[in-house]
């Protein structure tokens, strides 16, 4: 994650997908952003598909979806000064996401001490009625 | 049918034998579009696999460092593991026959498990190397497996990743 301290959250949203390469590749958009949260977008691409008879994104995709949401929480909460990194991230898929849908992580970093950071966060399709996977993380706090 | 496993039949020439796994394992691996996104590629020593992941600046999370993006290291990982636990169901349809090289070469294999879930331990942050990895299926049942993955890049013994993920098996009837 980058190591720059967003000096507000406009210009974080509008610079921080770009200062990550693989997120850029992917075709991340980071769509809102608060005090320790973060909303982050994903278009359907038929590259990142895992299994062609059904066109479902592969779980790795929506992974590094939810990875880079939960960093963009994790630095934008107002405790955490510097970079983070991430320590353990655990995704739990409850279904496939419809292909052709967009993808929408939804991050919150709800708790900080001073070397570790607590989140979670969920992934939508279209239908934000019924979630495709959660995930929860634990990310590390450094110094700047 | 009566007749033995192919894996027992010792007279089978070598380059047939090697021709059908490594058939299968391109019809496998080659058939997952994120995979071939990434640019993993799987080597194979006998049954054994190790999935390799070239580098590219794509990869790239953290560019002041330089470090792979964690969602790459897990995507590698999941690739790995749902590879690794098909090849052992899809192993044993082709060494006992019930899949033929017609079945692999038209890409005609059983489908892949889902993931149910999937923990990634991040130990060291990515370099900007290539990777290699390697899953181990500590159990397969009918339903459910439990498969662990590990990747690393220049030492074997320094691991970067590791993970444990559940996976639904595939109805196979």
């Amino acid at each position: 994650m980058p190591s720059d301290k967003p000096s507000d959250k406009k210009s974080f949203a509008r610079d921080f997908i770009r200062a990550i390469p693989h997120s850029r590749e992917l075709g991340m958009k980071i769509t809102a952003v608060g005090d320790g949260t973060a909303e982050i977008t994903m278009g359907y691409d038929k590259r990142f598909v895992g299994d062609p008879k059904s066109g479902v994104i592969h779980g790795g995709a929506v992974s590094a979806l939810m990875d880079t949401a939960c960093g963009a929480a994790v630095i934008s909460h107002p405790d955490v000064p510097g970079p983070t990194a991430t320590i353990d991230l655990r995704i739990e898929y409850m279904r496939a996401a419809t292909p052709g849908q967009m993808l929408t992580a939804r991050a919150e970093c709800y708790h900080v001490t001073r070397s570790v950071a607590f989140v979670r966060a969920t992934t939508f399709d279209e239908d934000f009625a019924r979630p495709v996977a959660t995930a929860t993380g634990t990310f590390t706090v450094e110094p700047k | 049918m009566t007749r033995p496993p192919m894996s027992q039949n010792r007279r089978e020439p070598l380059q047939q034998v090697k021709h059908r796994r490594d058939t299968a394992l391109m019809a496998l691996a080659g058939g997952i579009p994120y995979a071939q996104y990434l640019g993993i590629t799987f080597d194979r020593r006998g049954d054994e696999l190790t999935a390799v992941l070239p580098y590219d600046d794509k990869l790239i999370g953290n560019p002041m460092l330089p470090a792979l993006h964690g969602g790459v290291t897990s995507a590698f990982l999941e690739v790995t593991a749902i590879v690794g636990l098909s090849w052992s169901y899809i192993w044993e349809g082709m060494e006992t026959g019930t899949l033929t090289l017609e079945q692999l070469q038209s890409g005609d294999l059983p489908r892949l498990p889902k993931t149910i879930d999937f923990t990634v331990d991040y130990l060291r942050s990515g370099l900007p190397r290539d990777s290699y990895a390697r899953a181990k299926v500590t159990r397969s049942g009918r339903r459910y497996a439990s498969v662990h993955a590990e990747a690393w890049q220049d030492n074997r013994d320094r691991p970067h990743a590791q993970a444990t993920g559940h996976f639904l098996m595939p109805d196979r009837g």
